[in-house]
């Protein structure tokens, strides 16, 4: 018989294996979903769109990396979620935003948004949505420029002489969805993406095709796009400002963030409810919020603002809303309350 | 397809390596290390000493209120009465046998004269003497199991899914004796007067499952086989009458409180051993596997064999083993001795080489909820760690922390690789501490009334 005694044998609790699923993975599928829609950027608006990405991408990385280096903390870099958030930092800004606003908007993302509340996980925000809000408020003029469609932005130096145009967006703020269809924009341009708007919202297609690789590899689940499209959908049908309800309803689907929104910001694990009752509660909020801000507030888009407020709820749905317990079946819960 | 519980997670099977090797018999052991605790309940009292001839099949240990009978699993001389490491963790009192090679039956083996003529009570009198307790590892006794559920089960469920990866017993059992798991329902059935059996299945066992119906139809047994989904963990208990019945254990509750009785493949073959032949449990199949074993089997050994001999068996264990595992992946307990003996409740043995856990040096929860989601009792685990790690005793209670049944399922999903279970089975024994102190706390305030309110008395 064998001696055994010789085996350096470590005792941990189980469960002894693991998924091969980790935070680092599911950051990189994230990264793959936005990648047609930065092809579609780079197409829709020249290089200059992939450079002002890769500019939010290394300054986001960078402060993180400053950040955990100088405060002595484990470094996190690792788990790409400051690449994720540089992707989605740049995606809600448009093409010719300067790259010292994104570098001070990526600041504000990681620094104060994510890492002063303790890093990944502890924030409470979305961080990327607080730089895009920072932004406005700080660069209102480079935030608001909308390049045309293929118009060509320099990669470097002034973006002055840019064809510049109202978006969608503004078309439906004032209400004039027959101002834009008179301008030549079709619904299959919002669906596609012909249009000119930030960087990765433009085409609801390709951040829908994103959207769906991440439910197929369970990254995120329906909850919260559906509930959150669903109750847009519903509100813009019902109360249209205009005759046709469903081209109202569809451009307001397709125009703006939606579905970035929808797909991408609002199912950011750390700032949205685990549950799935919860996940429903703040996706229908979340479309509440958005069309209350475009039918009655001062900016043409309420995405970011919805959601951001949304997140200061999330702790309170996941407070109130709990799974059902296992064993107690609903009815039995009642009688009990009732006696 | 049988109705699907909540919750689970997909782990790879990893059965591949041993599903199709039969069941070998290993070379009869020198010496056996029999613990006197393989059952819930308190632990048996040895009933021989140093010096004692003993048989196989022969009483050595006798228990007291919940428990089971402990058998000696060879012949031979009694060498010791001892406290020996056991899968458990820790020493348990041991009677150590040498083997004398003879195989020598007790004569207090006796096959029952006329099986089919017994009584429900003359039955469960022979599983009580033949030391059966729940062999998929819960081991809880049998004849408690069975005599406590009379009258309220209309449910008698076998349970036959075998969720742990790697583990391939139940799987070769169902291939090599079903007549003996057929055997075994029919005899429980009688008990319980039920006239249905079900044997729940997971579907990545196909050939087991035609193998019993080929044995169900020649016999018209009153036996079903559900093939159920493969998914973790589909072999709990809980999740098991779920997928069947549709219903849910209450909190806190057995299964016979929906009227369901669950007993494993294995010891649904016990039962009818000791009630056609008379033999008590001695011997047990079990599966040799990981990464860490050169040859990979299933193997049937008398209860006491010191794993070492399992392993020489297999070819023994590659160099880079770090991790030893009796029983499953999710649910084993990692040894920190290869020298504790095979007990009733140990389906596996298993050796790990690779960095199966995949550890990560500061593990940071990142929120992704899926732990909500994969916890098939509906518990949300991430909440439970904070406080749990905090010693939030109260608001774990609130969350129903006891609720858990530490499946593993949480940790095994998370990306984050937090140590979800660990920290939930010291948050258990947190509630529990604090539930015995509040109650001695209360005693004691009531002990001081009662006095005061004498002196004033007096």
């Amino acid at each position: 018989m064998t001696d055994y005694k010789n085996l350096k044998l470590i005792a941990t609790s189980s469960p002894h294996i693991r998924s091969a699923e980790n935070t680092r993975s599911i950051m990189l599928d994230v990264i793959i979903a936005m990648l047609p829609a930065l092809g579609w950027s780079v197409w829709a608006f020249g290089v200059r769109a992939l450079m002002v990405t890769c500019v939010s991408v290394i300054a986001c990385v960078v402060w993180e990396w400053l950040y955990r280096k100088l405060l002595k903390r484990p470094q996190s870099v690792g788990d790409l979620s400051a690449v994720v958030t540089g992707m989605l930092l740049a995606f809600v800004c448009p093409v010719d935003v300067t790259y010292f606003a994104i570098i001070v908007g990526g600041f504000f993302s990681i620094v104060v948004a994510k890492q002063l509340f303790g890093g990944i996980g502890k924030n409470f925000v979305n961080p990327a949505l607080v730089g895009r809000a920072m932004m406005l408020a700080s660069f209102a003029g480079t935030m608001t420029t909308w390049a045309q469609f293929q118009a060509k932005s320099h990669l470097f130096g002034s973006t002055a002489d840019v064809v510049t145009a109202a978006t969608p967006m503004s078309y439906l703020h004032a209400k004039n969805l027959q101002g834009l269809l008179d301008s030549g924009v079709t619904l299959s341009d919002m669906f596609l993406g012909r249009i000119g708007g930030s960087l990765g919202e433009v085409s609801a297609l390709m951040v829908i095709a994103g959207g769906i690789y991440l439910l197929a590899r369970k990254i995120i689940s329906w909850h919260t796009p559906v509930a959150y499209i669903a109750t847009v959908a519903v509100l813009t049908f019902i109360f249209p400002r205009g005759n046709d309800s469903l081209t109202w309803m569809l451009f307001n689907l397709f125009g703006g963030g939606l579905m970035l929104g929808a797909f991408f910001m609002a199912t950011d694990y750390a700032t949205s409810p685990v549950t799935g009752k919860g996940q429903l509660i703040y996706g229908i909020g979340c479309g509440l919020i958005t069309v209350f801000i475009r039918y009655f507030g001062s900016y043409s888009e309420g995405v970011c603002y919805s959601i951001l407020m949304m997140n200061l709820l999330t702790a309170l749905i996941d407070k109130y809303v709990k799974p059902q317990r296992f064993g107690v079946v609903k009815s039995e819960k009642k009688e009990a309350a009732s006696k | 397809m049988a109705q699907a519980f909540f919750g689970g997670v997909h782990p790879h099977d990893m059965k591949a390596a041993t599903n199709e090797k039969a069941i070998e018999q290993l070379a009869p052991p020198a010496e056996v290390v029999i613990p006197m605790s393989m059952h819930f309940g308190a632990p048996c009292t040895p009933v021989v000493k140093v010096g004692d001839h003993v048989k196989v099949g022969q009483k050595i240990g006798e228990f007291h209120g919940l428990g089971a009978p402990i058998h000696a699993s060879v012949s031979g001389t009694v060498k010791a009465v001892e406290p020996r490491p056991y899968s458990m963790g820790g020493n348990i009192m041991s009677v150590v046998i040498e083997n004398d090679m003879k195989d020598e039956l007790s004569e207090e083996v006796k096959a029952p004269a006329n099986p089919d003529a017994m009584t429900v009570e003359e039955m469960i009198e022979i599983v009580k003497n033949a030391g059966i307790v729940g062999m998929g590892g819960a081991t809880f006794p049998t004849h408690v199991k069975i005599s406590g559920g009379i009258g309220s089960v209309d449910t008698v469920i076998i349970n036959g899914a075998e969720c742990e990866p790697y583990i391939t017993g139940d799987h070769r059992t169902m291939l090599e004796r079903p007549e003996e798991i057929i055997g075994g329902a029919i005899y429980l059935a009688k008990m319980f007067g039920v006239d249905k059996v079900v044997i729940g299945v997971e579907d990545n066992k196909r050939n087991g499952i035609d193998s019993m119906n080929k044995v169900i139809a020649e016999k018209h047994a009153p036996v079903v086989v559900e093939p159920l989904h493969c998914r973790y963990p589909q072999g709990g208990e809980k999740q098991l009458c779920q997928a069947v019945t549709g219903k849910q254990v209450p909190p806190g509750g057995l299964p016979s409180a929906i009227g369901c009785a669950v007993f494993n493949i294995n010891t649904t073959c016990a039962i009818y051993r000791a009630i056609t032949q008379g033999i008590p449990v001695v011997r047990k199949v079990v599966t040799v596997s990981g990464s860490g074993v050169i040859d990979p089997k299933n193997l049937e050994c008398p209860i006491g064999t010191p794993v070492a001999n399992l392993l020489d068996a297999c070819g023994g264990l590659k160099e880079t083993t770090y991790k030893l595992i009796a029983g499953g992946p999710m649910m084993g307990m990692a040894q920190y001795t290869a020298e504790i003996p095979v007990a009733k409740g140990t389906g596996a043995i298993l050796a790990f080489c690779e960095d199966e856990e995949q550890t990560v040096e500061h593990p940071q929860c990142i929120r992704c909820g899926k732990c909500v989601a994969a916890c098939p009792v509906h518990l949300e685990p991430l909440f439970m760690y904070q406080y749990a790690s905090k010693g939030m005793v109260e608001e774990l209670n609130e969350l129903h922390i006891m609720d858990c049944m530490e499946c593993g399922a949480c940790s095994y999903i998370c990306p984050a690789r937090m140590h979800l279970t660990h920290m939930f089975k010291t948050g258990k024994q947190l509630v529990k501490n604090k539930a015995a102190a509040d109650k001695a706390a209360a005693e004691k305030a009531a002990a001081e009334a009662a006095a005061k309110e004498q002196k004033k008395e007096a």
